[in-house]
């Protein structure tokens, strides 16, 4: 690894006045399970890394006492703080459970809700320092023609096809939660459906901050009687970022559907509001057939690459099953 | 290039004071600044948990946390978890299930596994399987591990 200097501000302000202007020779240290890769790999290569440790007040999960109450969560919490939080459980079961399922014990303990939402995407012609695509100042996206087992299958007009990494950033978006952020002008805020952009070239992230911004905190409204669930595919239970990911909310009128948000994780460059899909319920009961009709209108405008055609069911049951658990229908898979 | 940086920590109960670059994982730190090889490493990415320790109770991989992170912290290894008076009971649980051949994963293991016995004292097969799924073994197949764990639980370790 590259060597740096190390920083370890109090506050978010002097954290702030560290960071550069550009991507690249400052990044900021959460829990470090993503940058530490990044660096050892020379994918990353800060002159200085700043460390949110010693921040005060920079973790924690508290309640606003507001119509409707307004949960805000730390940049700095831990993955597993958030997880296990009764507070989460209760009214945002499907942030708990995305939250809960990330990684492994040892990497929930460890990584924080900023460094969660910030993360680099995990394309292995990105990581390897050897490649040099688009997204490192190459000419080539080497997963368009090459190993694609686990890219987008949500691809057209993209130049780089990677999944938007983060299994808890759908599960925000579908509670309509926005993040605090702070950069050398102040504050702002940042609506989660808004933070993800689709990355073209070097100097982009996957995210629309500056390289000088920070996210403080990210607060959810808990809304009265909003049911939600999450559910993820993946090859085994600990470890694997899904191949699939949806989350889905909505209120019951009677046994209507009413105001469904249907949210796709890992399957896009970016988390992706599937809008075909919420048409497909909003107004209607969730039964098994119109859960169904949901998982497909999910694909819809779908451009699978070479190996990930697969990806297309996977996705059609993720929604349905996820439409059916928050509809609180009797389950008939394993879970 | 840059400063060593002077950490102050508590090192198995012991507090101690060590310098380190700002590039040295915890897991460097550990092994080649303070002489203790116990923490293995394995992946170097956070993928096999050979190199977990307790970091202020919670398990962590040390191969993912910088040195100069536990400024302040409370750091347990595998060689912090016997005692005066001998074996920790999952080590004796080990040895006693053939919990391990090449033994790269055992402590780990150990670490993993105290850390669960900690916050919950009779976990079931289930739990204990959940937990310990960010260590890799590539020689026992688990299943004596995992039995070694249950049976330190019921001797209330
Ligand atoms: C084995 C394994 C399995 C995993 N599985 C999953 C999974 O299923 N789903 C999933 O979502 N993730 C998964 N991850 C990734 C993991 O969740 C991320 O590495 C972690 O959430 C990053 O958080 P961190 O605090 O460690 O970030 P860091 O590594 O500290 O930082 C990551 C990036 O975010 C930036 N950053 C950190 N904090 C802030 C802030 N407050 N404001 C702005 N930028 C900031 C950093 O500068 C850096 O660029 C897995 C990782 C491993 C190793
Ligand atoms: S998908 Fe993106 S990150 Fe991966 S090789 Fe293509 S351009 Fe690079
Ligand atoms: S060496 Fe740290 S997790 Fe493998
Ligand atoms: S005993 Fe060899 S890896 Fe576990």
């Amino acid at each position: 690894m590259k060597n740096f200097q190390y920083f370890r501000p109090s506050s978010p302000e002097a954290a702030v006045a560290l960071l550069d202007k550009t991507w690249g020779t400052a990044e900021l240290l959460g829990g470090g399970t993503d940058l530490l890769d990044l660096q050892k790999e020379y994918v990353a290569q800060p002159s200085k890394v700043i460390s949110v440790a010693a921040i005060k007040g920079f973790d924690g999960i508290s309640v606003l006492e507001k119509e409707p109450p307004v949960v805000v969560i730390g940049a700095g919490t831990k993955i597993a703080t958030v997880a296990s939080d009764s507070g989460i459980k209760e009214h945002f079961p499907a942030l708990a459970s995305a939250a809960g399922g990330l990684g492994t014990p040892q990497i929930r303990n460890m990584a924080t809700l900023g460094g969660n939402l910030c993360q680099r995407n995990r394309c292995w012609y990105f990581r390897d320092e050897h490649v040099r695509c688009l997204l490192k100042g190459g000419d080539k996206c080497y997963a368009l023609d090459g190993e694609n087992r686990y890219h987008a299958i949500f691809t057209k007009e993209h130049t780089c096809v990677i999944v938007s990494p983060s299994t808890i950033a759908p599960a925000l978006i579908a509670y309509g939660a926005s993040a605090e952020v702070l950069g050398p002008k102040g504050k702002r805020t940042v609506k989660l459906a808004e933070f993800y952009r689709a990355p073209r070239k070097e100097g982009e992230r996957e995210h629309v901050l500056e390289a000088n911004e920070l996210v403080l905190s990210v607060s959810i409204p808990a809304e009265k009687g909003l049911r939600s669930a999450n559910y993820e595919v993946a090859q085994k239970r600990s470890y694997d970022w899904p191949m699939a990911q949806a989350v889905v909310a909505f209120h019951l009128d009677g046994k209507k559907a009413k105001e469904v948000r249907i949210i796709l994780g890992h399957v896009a460059p970016t988390p992706l509001i599937a809008d075909a899909a919420m048409k497909e319920v909003e107004g209607k009961e969730i039964t098994e057939e119109t859960a169904a009709k949901a998982g497909e209108a999910a694909t819809e405008g779908a451009k699978p690459l070479k190996q990930n055609e697969y990806k297309l069911r996977l996705l059609a049951v993720a929604v349905k099953r996820a439409l059916l658990t928050a509809a609180g229908a009797k389950k008939y898979w394993v879970t | 290039m840059p400063k060593k940086i002077h950490v102050q920590a508590v090192i198995n109960g012991q507090p101690m004071d060590f310098l380190c670059e700002p590039r040295q994982s915890l897991l460097e730190v550990l092994r080649d600044e303070l002489r203790l090889t116990g923490s293995k490493e394995g992946c170097n990415n956070g993928n096999c948990g050979a190199c977990n320790v307790l970091l202020d109770g919670r398990l962590v991989n040390s191969c993912l946390v910088f040195g100069a992170e536990v400024q302040g912290k409370a750091v347990t290894t595998i060689e912090g978890i016997a005692t005066a008076q001998g074996l920790h009971p999952l080590q004796q649980k080990f040895l006693e299930h053939a919990a391990l051949q090449c033994g790269i994963c055992t402590p780990g293991f150990i670490v993993a596994a105290k850390a669960l016995l900690e916050k919950n004292p009779k976990p079931s097969e289930e739990q204990v399987r959940h937990w310990l799924a960010g260590n890799l073994c590539r020689c026992t197949g688990y299943d004596k591990i995992i039995r070694a764990v249950l049976d330190a639980a019921r001797l209330g370790s």
